[in-house]
């Protein structure tokens, strides 16, 4: 009984508390366009979740972030802070288009969907991998190198489709590959018509419940909290700290990588450079709003996507800006209310060894 | 904190069982749940309802990514939607898309509330358009630089009947400004800066190259690109870069096609000094270095939306391709107190001819490089 309540203080109240100060904020700000605040929110649920059309939109959104907010998470319960969630999703998606190209169109989408996949997952891990080799041979701090990384990845799949012919003459994107399609969701369910949601939304549940089963019920998952929690304690368990840390960004970048398919394969069927759109980015926020928690990170993904979406619908009445300032302030809120992202944000506790147990 | 911390750690359980931390929170809860529901009966009495007053058409705008404010076509396309709605009585709403997919989102939501025109803005709609204007058959769509698909054989096919492609013979006053800069440049050499090395940037030096023949054909066209990539649009250091080059080989006048890498050369005219001029593009350009600039070569997005909402409201909307040139007056140079020093009556003259013998088709603008 206890332990649900700590799980409910610890877990809820926190997170919640810094989405009604964001709302508030909100509120405000909403004001002060001269707006009148019960209007706005009003149109924005109806924008998103009124309708079968902008639930499909909010799905198709929360999908990518899903993948990217999973991996932000599995980098924090390493104890390692991925930024480079944006560049191993364009990777990813890169992976897959181009291998869509590459394949003969007459071969089956039963083949053809599940090569790409392995295509995107595998994209993303190489991204990943840079800078987890770079934190456990050279000691190089995985923030400054997944920024890095996120310029000169992005910058290299901007010249591989504009330098090389892949791109369609006059657009940013690759051609039309239809064999990898994955089927929309309203080719199911007529209700969705013209939304982007699609069959990745599939994918992306089956990622959280394997990722929070490698996270809490096998082996790796505990030697990988261990190390997220006390390195030094870990290694001296036995635990081989820096191939835990490899493993976990190679993770981490697959799974950010397995978000591009959304886009590449759900939606567009191509590859357009610029198509993360800062999903990446986004996916840290999705992390810490769900407290690095697989099913906390699914709605908090679903957050943002409504977020995202719901600007779209305000637009009459208010800037588009004012959606990116909420999802800054529910960062900022949830970086001060929530106890283990400020543990986190303190210098790495050296000689932290009396840290609160992290709820789990 | 620590120290707070500790207590807590050591503190005994007290009756109401609630730890330190979560009493705070909980009154924070508790304080912000009443003042947002406090806030949600605010209703500001300037707050417009939705259905904004006004008889004429209704209008939808999704912009490119740049958004309003890049001084060029996006807010073009405001500054006409805007003028429709002060003189045409239109409803107009606009929408600045975040990501790639919201593109598509923008235009679907403003075709399912059945607008009377949807506009977008960029190329990078044409896709869109084409493909929510078949599903959307009763509502009226138009496209800003719409790029026109073609077949296998390399013909161009037509936009869906309820579509407005809205494209410029920018090459038109492109000509104008080449013939401009070759009369009063002092020089037998003549700058062009593009950006992006891309069709739609060829139409600008073409046009540009034949008027500075046209009026000077022993004079010679320094004709660079900043890249291959979309960054050539936006890399001033680039810009700047190759215009003191250019200068420095004995340009005296630059034109340039080139987004904000053109910020660039009008650094580098700057830095020249005196005799040495860019030509600005899209929009007038005077402000980003007065005293420098010679003119700009403008693109009448403006005149081409409010147009295409007129038709609308006067019911002579169809689709099809628009295409706007001088004789639009979809295109054009900036003639006003800021330049009237730098370019004497005779030159004046020379240029209204050229316009009326383009406008009359005596002199054919080419739209590629030959």
């Amino acid at each position: 009984m206890s332990g649900t309540k700590t799980a409910i203080e610890e877990g809820v109240l926190p997170t919640l508390t810094a989405l009604l100060v964001a709302l508030v904020a909100g509120d405000l700000l909403i004001l002060s366009y001269g707006q009148s605040p019960s209007e706005v929110w009003r149109l924005m649920l109806s924008g998103t979740w009124g309708n079968a059309y902008g639930i499909g939109q909010v799905l198709y959104k929360a999908t990518t972030l899903v993948f990217t907010g999973l991996s932000v998470a599995i980098g924090l319960r390493a104890g390692l802070f991925n930024i480079g969630a944006e560049s191993q999703l364009a990777a990813g998606g890169f992976a897959a288009g181009v291998l869509g190209l590459l394949l003969p169109v007459s071969l089956t989408p039963w083949l053809a969907i599940p090569v790409c996949l392995l295509a995107a997952l595998l994209g993303g891990a190489m991204v990943g991998f840079v800078p987890g080799v770079l934190r456990a041979r050279f000691g190089a701090h995985e923030v400054i190198a997944t920024i890095m990384l996120n310029f000169i990845v992005l910058a290299f799949l901007n010249w591989a489709i504009s330098a090389t012919g892949l791109a369609v003459t006059e657009t940013l994107h690759t051609p039309v590959v239809l064999s990898t399609a994955v089927p929309r969701l309203a080719a199911y369910v007529p209700m969705f018509h013209g939304s982007a949601a699609n069959g990745t939304i599939l994918l992306a549940l089956l990622t959280v419940v394997i990722v929070a089963w490698l996270l809490f019920r096998a082996r790796f998952g505990y030697e990988l909290r261990a190390v997220g929690l006390q390195p030094m304690a870990a290694e001296s368990s036995g635990i081989r700290v820096p191939r835990v840390w490899i493993t976990a960004m190679v993770l981490a970048g697959g799974v950010a990588g397995l978000g591009g398919t959304n886009f590449v394969l759900g939606y567009k069927n191509y590859f357009e450079d610029g198509f993360s759109g800062g999903a990446g980015f986004l996916g840290i926020a999705v992390a810490l709003v769900g407290r690095n928690n697989p099913f906390g990170v699914l709605l908090a993904a679903l957050f943002f996507a409504t977020l995202s979406q719901g600007g779209l619908a305000i637009h009459a009445l208010v800037p588009k800006q004012m959606v990116e300032v909420l999802e800054g302030i529910v960062i900022l809120a949830v970086a001060v209310s929530v106890p283990e992202v400020r543990r986190l944000l303190r210098s790495r506790p050296a000689k932290a060894a009396v840290t609160t147990p992290v709820q789990a | 904190m620590s120290g707070r911390k500790s207590r807590s750690l050591a503190a005994p359980i007290r009756g109401d069982d609630l730890s330190p931390l979560m009493r705070p929170l909980l009154t924070a809860l508790a304080v912000l749940t009443l003042v947002h529901g406090g806030l949600l009966f605010v209703r500001p009495a300037s707050a417009p309802t939705l259905e904004a007053s006004g008889t004429g058409p209704t209008v939808g705008v999704v912009f490119d990514m740049g958004g309003r404010g890049d001084k060029s076509f996006n807010d073009g396309a405001f500054l006409g939607a805007d003028s429709a709605a002060a003189h045409l009585d239109a409803r107009v709403q606009f929408i600045e898309p975040g990501d790639g997919s919201d593109r598509e989102a923008g235009l679907r939501l403003l075709a399912s509330e059945r607008r009377d025109l949807v506009v977008g803005v960029g190329f990078i709609f044409s896709d869109d358009l084409t493909s929510l204007a078949q599903e959307y058959p009763d509502v009226n769509f138009a496209g800003v630089d719409f790029a026109l698909a073609t077949d296998a054989k390399g013909d161009v096919i037509a936009p869906p009947p309820n579509v407005a492609a809205l494209k410029f013979r920018e090459e038109e006053g492109a000509f104008l400004v080449g013939a401009l800069a070759a009369l009063v440049g002092n020089s037998k050499k003549v700058g062009f800066l593009g950006g992006m090395d891309i069709p739609l940037i060829h139409k600008f030096e073409a046009g540009y190259k034949a008027g500075v023949k046209h009026v000077c054909p022993e004079c010679t066209v320094i004709a660079q690109y900043a890249g291959v990539t979309p960054e050539a649009f936006r890399n001033p250091s680039k810009g700047k870069e190759l215009a003191l080059s250019q200068y420095q080989q004995g340009v005296n006048i630059i034109f340039h096609a080139s987004g904000s890498t053109g910020l660039g050369m009008f650094e580098a005219a700057r830095a020249m000094g005196q005799g040495h001029y860019g030509i600005g593009v899209d929009a007038d350009q005077y402000a980003e270095a007065p005293g420098f600039v010679l003119t700009s070569m403008v693109k009448g997005v403006s005149t081409a939306v409010y147009d295409t909402i007129r038709r609308v409201k006067d019911g002579t909307f169809k689709g099809g391709i628009f295409s706007y040139g001088l004789e639009e007056k979809g295109v054009g140079y900036i003639y006003d107190e800021h330049n009237r020093a730098l370019i004497p009556d005779t030159v004046r003259a020379r240029l209204l001819q050229l316009e009326a013998d383009i406008v009359s088709g005596r002199i054919k603008v080419p739209s590629t490089r030959s």
